[in-house]
């Protein structure tokens, strides 16, 4: 744990006092310290390309005053640059008259555990294996023309100091390998990405040699599309793979159902709670308990702790998700959802691990199901345009389905779809529930957060596919 | 107040000083520091203030061939002092690689023009206040539009970058930026849109009525869109979409793309890409330009480079690393392009518009659907039916898909270029892609 006042000449309870004061009569608000080590060590084109370290300290206070926010970030963790925040702070609310809420939810529960990844491996034990995955690559296909591979790995130490002194922290690891292949047979080049992660250490996930597995998917990937033709352009049924797949379901409902998109009325979704959102049989829900994922959480980045929050049941919309700010202004609780890039951010409701649940069916049958129509194993991104709820994502691996059966793979093309009906569009639910492999990172007001996704193969009736061939 | 000259030559000349001492043969770095007061505003109140200082510093050590880097927020001497010995000793520990070098003495930056990229001019929350009301009473006038956010950010930063080979520079810039994004409804639909100007002078800075009115005019002429069937059809780039197009060629003449094999572009210098009408450049001296500058993140002077000639492709944007490489000389790329656009074409926005008897006028695209190394191209779009030079009616819940390498030599531009960005277009059609609807 880091102590943030160490090396300072503001002392923890000088701290506590500007804290009280700046906060009396504001609704709600809190000083976060944050504390973060994070490395990336690269090898690209043979060579290792990058060996870089980083350490980020800084502190962001934040006041609120009924639907008013303001914040203030820095990174010196002074006297005088805490009292300047205070300031700006007072200067923007001019005149408070709330009531601090102090009452925040408590918890013992912790979902991972307090490591430093980093220092857990040694750098040349990491530049070892980058090494051995370049040859294992290159040795295993003639067409490898570029092999890319990375450690990403971090500490993050935050404290949250409310007013009246009560303090949360909470110290999250958090790590990701990642390969990536290009292949080049007769003038054409395709690539194929894979990688895995979660809040353990690096061996965690390479232990075994697993690190073959993530290079063998990744070149499977791309031989795959090396063999890929145009994709159909228009609209037809659509099965998803289990897994990875489910970033559908993060873009085109997850981020309709966050809080602030919903106090607003901005979202597509926002007056549609109770109602029949998808067919019977689908239940989402957006869980931050489950161990060493990576989007889970101990604590969100308001303190409070993180719960398995119910979005859809059975096809009916049952909750929002939600941070401090839009639970108080929406009559409601926290869900701990209160997410922030780090301390420069303000705190936003953000999704953690979002989840469709299995059902009964099988791939087989959905699959058969199709008389013509394209079968989606793996995504690039996505992006949701929340107001008119129309999303989009963009295969990475993809088939044709023709007359029940798979056929060939079809090039990279984007899938657009409306968030408020697609989920009624879904016919059938898997009983192969998946998670992803640990490598989403969720976009949203240009902050960054890590986020888990899964789900079970589903089909769905009617989808737009943006391929070139009509 | 942002940090002056004097402080952050000195983080950073303590830094070289000791990675010196330390062991590192060469070492480079840059200090900055930025400060920024943004205001918030929605339906007409007050939202949300947020003042940011961030202080940075990034720095990279050689010893030989050997390379590594660190950075950090804390430019506490004793934090320093850790990180760069941690970052010597790294670059023991990191194989070596024959390319690793900082740029040619004589690259390096020696003349620096005044570009005009700094306004003292300070704007008090309270005023700032004052432009969003105006703003969002103009957005707001029509009973259609729902909701309003808009935003006022006055950013001043400072840096230095300073190297083992002598070289040591920096300048302050400033920015002033307005955003209004409005949401309006009516029994079919709900739809978004925007509007947004960003300037280095406040005085030049659109017209808070003129910036909230667009907006709202820009949104409310996206309700009740119609999805359409799938087709081939011409394409019609709006200017703030024409710019992405842009941004994709210069990422696929990225020296590094290039080196790694990665990019569909590759092998094409002294090829005809586009058509003849075709010219793009990349310009750093424009006075008070959102992308200007005298030199690149590596020191290396940054001269005016017409990177595309009547359609023919004259340059790759070269890096030092990437540049030794391809053993050619870095033309001061590193970061990327300056202020690039395309020159204006030869007919006129509404000449562009009525040149097809139907076409789809594209406002605004979604997802990350340009593939560099094959040049496939596949996003889902947002915008309006054209007949006969006049909008039909929305569409929306289509893809619009291709490949650059066609793309591009199909492109045809208005004469309507206007310095908005730092990367720039005139309105752009495209022939011959295919639209993904009903």
């Amino acid at each position: 744990m880091s102590n943030f006042f160490e090396k300072s000449d503001l002392s923890r309870s000088e701290a506590e006092n500007i804290i009280s004061d700046t906060l009396q009569k504001c609704d709600d608000g809190e000083l976060y310290l944050e504390n973060s080590k994070s490395e990336s060590i690269l090898l690209d084109d043979n060579k290792i390309k990058n060996s870089s370290y980083n350490s980020d300290l800084g502190f962001g206070f934040r006041a609120i005053s009924d639907e008013v926010v303001a914040y203030s970030h820095s990174n010196e963790i002074s006297k005088n640059s805490l009292k300047q925040s205070s300031e700006n702070l007072k200067s923007t609310l001019k005149s408070v008259k709330g009531t601090y809420n102090h009452e925040i939810p408590k918890s013992n529960k912790k979902y991972y555990e307090n490591i430093n990844p980093i220092e857990q491996k040694s750098l040349n034990e990491k530049i070892k294996i980058l090494n051995e995955v370049n040859n294992y690559l290159r040795s295993k296909d003639d067409n490898i023309k570029q092999v890319t591979a990375n450690f990403l790995g971090e500490q993050k130490s935050v404290e949250i100091i409310r007013s009246g002194g009560e303090t949360l922290t909470d110290v999250r690891p958090l790590i990701r390998f990642n390969v990536s292949v290009m292949l080049e047979k007769n003038g054409r080049k395709e690539t194929g990405v894979y990688g895995v992660g979660g809040r353990q250490s690096y061996d965690s996930y390479l232990k075994d040699d697993n690190w073959k597995s993530v290079c063998d998917e990744a070149l499977r990937i791309a031989s795959v599309n090396l063999e890929s033709k145009p994709a159909p352009a228009g609209e037809m049924k659509v099965v998803l793979g289990p897994g990875w797949p489910a970033i559908l379901i993060h873009e085109a409902v997850g981020h309709g159902l966050e809080g602030d998109f919903n106090r607003k009325k901005t979202s597509a979704f926002h007056n549609l709670m109770g109602q029949k959102v998808a067919s019977e049989g689908v239940t989402i829900v957006d869980d931050g308990t489950i161990d060493n994922r990576r989007g889970s959480l101990t604590i969100d980045d308001e303190g409070t702790p993180t719960e398995k929050t119910v979005l859809i049941e059975n096809g009916i919309l049952k909750n929002f998700m939600q941070d401090r700010l839009n639970a108080r202004l929406m009559k409601t609780k926290s869900t701990g959802s209160g997410r922030r890039e780090n301390y420069r951010h303000i705190v936003l409701p953000r999704m953690r691990n979002t989840m469709m649940l299995s059902g009964n069916q099988t791939q087989d049958e959905m699959i058969k199901a199709v008389d013509k129509g394209i079968f989606a194993v793996s995504f690039g991104g996505g992006q949701v345009d929340i107001t008119s709820g129309k999303f989009v994502f963009n295969c990475t691996e993809a088939y044709e389905i023709v007359n029940g059966k798979i056929g060939s793979p079809i090039k990279g093309a984007t899938l657009i779809g409306d968030g408020p009906s697609i989920l009624k569009e879904v016919s059938m639910v898997g009983n192969d529930m998946m998670m992803d492999p640990g490598i989403g990172t969720c976009g949203k007001a240009g902050q960054g957060v890590p986020v888990g996704v899964a789900q079970p193969s589903i089909l769905i009736n009617k989808m737009t596919v943006g391929g070139t061939k009509l | 107040m942002v940090k002056d000259q004097e402080f952050l030559e000195k983080k950073a000349s303590y830094c070289l000083g000791l990675a010196k001492k330390l062991g590192a043969t060469e070492s480079s770095v840059v200090v900055n520091n930025s400060v920024s007061e943004t205001v918030n505003f929605r339906n007409k109140k007050l939202d949300e203030s947020n003042r940011s200082d961030d202080l940075g510093i990034s720095i990279t050590t050689y010893i030989g061939k050997k390379k590594s880097s660190i950075s950090s927020s804390n430019l506490l001497d004793d934090n320093l002092n850790i990180l760069i010995e941690k970052c010597v000793e790294t670059t023991k520990n990191t194989p070596e690689d024959e390319f690793n070098s900082l740029p040619d003495k004589d690259l390096l930056a020696k003349e620096f023009k005044d570009l005009n990229l700094y306004d003292d001019t300070h704007i008090e929350n309270d005023q700032k206040i004052d432009y969003l009301k105006k703003l969002e009473s103009a957005a707001s006038n029509d009973k259609k539009i729902v909701n309003t956010e808009s935003s006022f950010t006055q950013n001043k930063s400072n840096f230095i970058l300073a190297n083992s080979r002598g070289f040591c520079a920096g300048y302050k810039t400033s920015s002033f930026t307005a955003s209004s994004v409005t949401v309006a409804k009516d029994e079919k639909s709900m739809e978004r849109d925007y509007e947004y100007s960003s300037k280095c002078f406040l005085r030049d800075l659109d017209d808070a009525e003129e910036l909230g009115k667009q907006a709202a005019d820009q949104t409310i002429r996206k309700l009740s869109p119609k999805k359409i069937g799938s087709e081939k059809i011409a394409i019609i780039f709006d200017k703030r979409i024409a710019k992405g197009v842009l941004s994709t060629f210069a990422s696929s003449i990225s020296s590094s793309a290039i080196s790694r094999g990665t990019s569909f572009l590759k092998d094409k210098v002294n090829q005809k890409i586009f058509s003849d009408t075709i010219n793009v450049l990349d310009k750093p001296d424009i006075l008070k330009g959102l992308g200007s500058r005298n030199f690149d993140s590596e020191g290396v002077k940054t001269d005016t480079l017409k990177l595309v000639d009547q359609g023919i492709l004259k340059h790759y944007l070269i890096d030092t690393y990437n540049g030794k490489k391809l053993n050619l000389k870095s033309n001061g790329r590193c970061g990327g392009t300056s202020n690039l656009y395309f020159e204006n074409g030869n007919i006129s926005f509404k000449d562009l518009l009525n040149s097809k008897s139907k076409s789809l006028y594209i406002t605004e695209t979604i997802g990350h659907g340009s593939n560099i190394v094959t040049g496939d191209y596949s996003v889902g779009a947002t915008g309006f039916l054209v007949e006969n030079g006049e909008f039909k009616y929305p569409i929306n819940e289509i893809t619009i898909a291709g490949n650059f390498i066609d793309m591009f030599k199909n492109i045809t531009l208005a004469n309507d270029l206007e310095f908005k960005y730092a990367t720039n277009s005139p309105t752009m059609m495209i022939e011959g892609m295919v639209v993904a609807g009903k």
